[in-house]
């Protein structure tokens, strides 16, 4: 037990924990305007792959960005289309576009670069980790929070600014009455497509962030299967978090603790196959533990009431 | 009152409508990567006629897909969106694989048995998450997704500890010879797994269709409240839907395993679940007609394949066709306008009718 005082595997708990992170956040903004994203999966991995053959091909990480960017934002409001205007059931297109997303991937990497499997072939950009100054200087907390990639500082920031928009701003309130109450809001004069539409905008940008990060961060190239589920953990997560987007960070750093094991037990020797399920196993037992809890909670309101 | 039963045209051409875009676009993708497009299209459409083993390749990839497709279909019907049957499948396919190779028996009684533990344990398997979602409200979905990626590194980790090859080093040892269903038509790997296919879909089609149960489940999945007013009893139709979809999972795959090969191969998850859920919705969630969208499927899949031999067109296209005929085939708007205009000219044929007898 020895690693729990290793300040490597808390380095790589925060690590592991960012693309789950973004993906909760994206999670928890649609699911608050009333909009389940299952597409989450589909936007992070059009994403990886967007960034990695937009910086490719033009040298730039900038312009790699953009194109994840728009590739998975563009995909969110692909499914937010479909399931407002054209009333799809919203788990089932979820999951449709999730096994596009999945399969034209590996098409459009094998169209492009000939290999099925990775794009080794393109030499693409990745985000730059940085050092913080100060912080870095002090012994132990300095070592787990210094020397992250940027993409994980966005995040943990991110997660605040959002918690302060949805509770301080007009906008987030919108948001959070068109998710309450549809009717309620509409009577208002809230406009409820478009703020739903708004929702699964940032929805699909934050989603697009978490998707580079993986392809885009500490390696710069995307494999096929990357996101490994990522996509429906930021459901539990987000259903762990029940709307506030700080329990969602707490959630989340729960799954990147099941993360930083996994990698740990990787150097002694275990079968990589055991070890791939344990990030599993942990969210299915915390989000079953937590889920009892809400439950019982609200059996103990209803019961006041 | 004109009682007459009217086919539902509306759906067949909605269902027709969807096929036919997600193919032109498909043709369109062609057209755009593939150096000799022509030659890939007529692959695509044509490929599985052009030799007796590709057509059977399709006979034969359509057997898991029918299980399967049954499988999604009453698990569905219930109005939970679980996709358990994956594990189930996949699970059960490690616990054939490990009787064909530890428990050697005599010949029809080792198949007996192998497949009744395999679909003894899709049933276990399928009926977890309603039960996880009713001690604690989790939602089913997010349970059965992560119970997949749980379910399948734990079975292929089994297999490998206990069974691995190692001169090979990915797949098992070979199963006993008794462990196999046969061969139906030689130079195919078609077998009998076919004729407990055909089994299971008439099965299904008297329990949905005909029986007191599907018409239950049916009411119970489209309207629960009700289904709880008129009497009926919710829970154990709808842990009754998971446990038989999770036992047809289970029963294809244990047919798949034994039927189709001599070792375990299954390196990577099996998608013939999510194949499910566009057979379901491309049979109208009919079990009768679920072999006929199977048999689609299974088609588009192989003469994906056939055309990706020629080198430049990936197989997996196929993905990109299905999430668009599953994203138009959802849509309740999709063609809504050619239902609305039918049912107002009935509405005003039906008052014109009513004023005449008046």
């Amino acid at each position: 037990m020895n690693f729990l005082t290793n300040l490597d595997f808390w380095f790589t708990t925060l690590r592991c924990t960012t693309p789950v992170l973004f993906a909760t956040m994206a999670a928890l903004i649609a699911s608050r305007s009333g909009m389940l994203n299952l597409g989450l999966e589909g936007a992070m991995t059009i994403a990886a792959l967007c960034g990695v053959l937009g910086s490719g091909f033009t040298g730039s990480l900038l312009a790699g960005a953009l194109c994840g960017l728009l590739a998975g934002t563009a995909f969110t409001m692909l499914l937010a289309y479909f399931v407002q205007h054209l009333k799809a059931n919203r788990v089932v297109s979820g999951v449709a576009l999730n096994l596009a997303a999945s399969g034209g991937s590996v098409f459009c990497l094998y169209s492009i670069t000939g290999d099925k499997n990775a794009s080794n072939s393109l030499a693409s950009a990745a985000f730059p980790a940085f050092e913080i100054p100060v912080l870095k200087e002090i012994p132990g907390i300095g070592d787990i929070i210094s020397g992250h990639n940027c993409l994980t500082y966005v995040a943990f920031i991110v997660t605040i600014l959002i918690f302060i928009v949805l509770n301080k701003t007009a906008f987030g309130i919108h948001i959070r009455a068109v998710g309450e109450s549809e009717e309620a809001a509409r009577s208002v004069g809230i406009n409820v497509e478009k703020t739903r539409y708004q929702a699964m905008l940032l929805s699909g940008l934050l989603a697009s962030l978490g998707g580079m990060y993986l392809s885009m961060g500490y390696i710069n190239r995307f494999t096929a299967g990357m996101v490994a589920g990522r996509g429906y953990i930021a459901l539990a997560t987000n259903a762990m978090a029940a709307g506030n987007a700080l329990m969602g960070m707490v959630s989340s750093i729960l799954y990147g603790f099941g993360s930083g094991i996994s990698i740990y037990l990787q150097n002694n020797n275990v079968d990589p196959y055991l070890i791939t399920m344990i990030p599993y196993v942990s969210i299915i037992v915390f989000y079953v533990l937590f889920s009892f809890y809400y439950k019982v909670k609200q059996q103990g309101e209803d019961s006041l009431s | 009152m004109n009682k007459k039963k009217r086919f539902d045209w509306y759906g067949v051409i909605r269902v027709t409508a969807s096929i036919l875009i997600s193919l032109v676009i498909a043709a369109i993708i062609i057209f755009a990567v593939a150096d000799d497009p022509a030659t890939a299209l007529h692959k695509f459409l044509l490929g599985p006629f052009s030799t007796k083993r590709n057509f059977f390749n399709v006979i034969e990839t359509m057997i898991p897909l029918v299980f399967c497709g049954l499988a999604i279909n009453v698990m569905h019907k219930s109005g939970l969106f679980s996709m358990v049957a994956d594990s189930s499948f996949y699970f059960a396919g490690v616990v054939a694989a490990s009787l064909a190779i530890a428990c050697p028996m005599p010949n029809i009684a080792h198949q007996l048995v192998i497949l009744a533990a395999a679909t003894a344990v899709g049933g276990v398997i399928g009926v977890i998450p309603v039960l996880i979602k009713k001690k604690t409200g989790a939602n089913e979905l997010v349970i059965s997704l992560m119970m997949n990626y749980i379910f399948f590194n734990f079975g292929y980790w089994l297999i490998r500890n206990c069974f691995l090859d190692a001169s090979n080093g990915s797949f098992s040892i070979n199963f006993a010879p008794t462990a196999s269903l046969g061969k139906l038509l030689k130079g195919t790997n078609t077998h009998f797994g076919l004729f407990i296919m055909a089994a299971a879909v008439i099965f299904m089609w008297i329990l949905m269709d005909k029986s007191k149960f599907g018409r239950a489940l049916q009411i119970t999945g489209a309207n629960e409240n009700f289904a709880r007013y008129a009497g009926i009893r919710i829970g154990g139709v709808v842990l009754g839907s998971q446990l038989i979809g999770g036992m047809l999972a289970g029963l294809g795959g244990g047919v798949e395993m034994i039927g189709m090969y001599k070792k375990f191969q299954w390196i990577t998850a099996q998608t013939y679940v999510w194949d499910g859920i566009l057979i379901n919705l491309l049979a109208g969630t009919k079990p009768l007609m679920i072999p006929v969208s199977a048999f689609f499927i299974s088609y588009i899949r192989i003469g994906a394949l056939v055309m990706s031999r020629g080198g430049d067109v990936d197989s997996e296209i196929v993905s990109i066709i299905q999430g668009i005929m599953i994203m138009l085939i959802a849509s309740e708007r999709f063609l809504y306008r050619l239902k609305k205009n039918k049912e107002e000219k009935e509405a005003l044929q039906n008052q014109a009718a009513e004023a005449v007898e008046a």
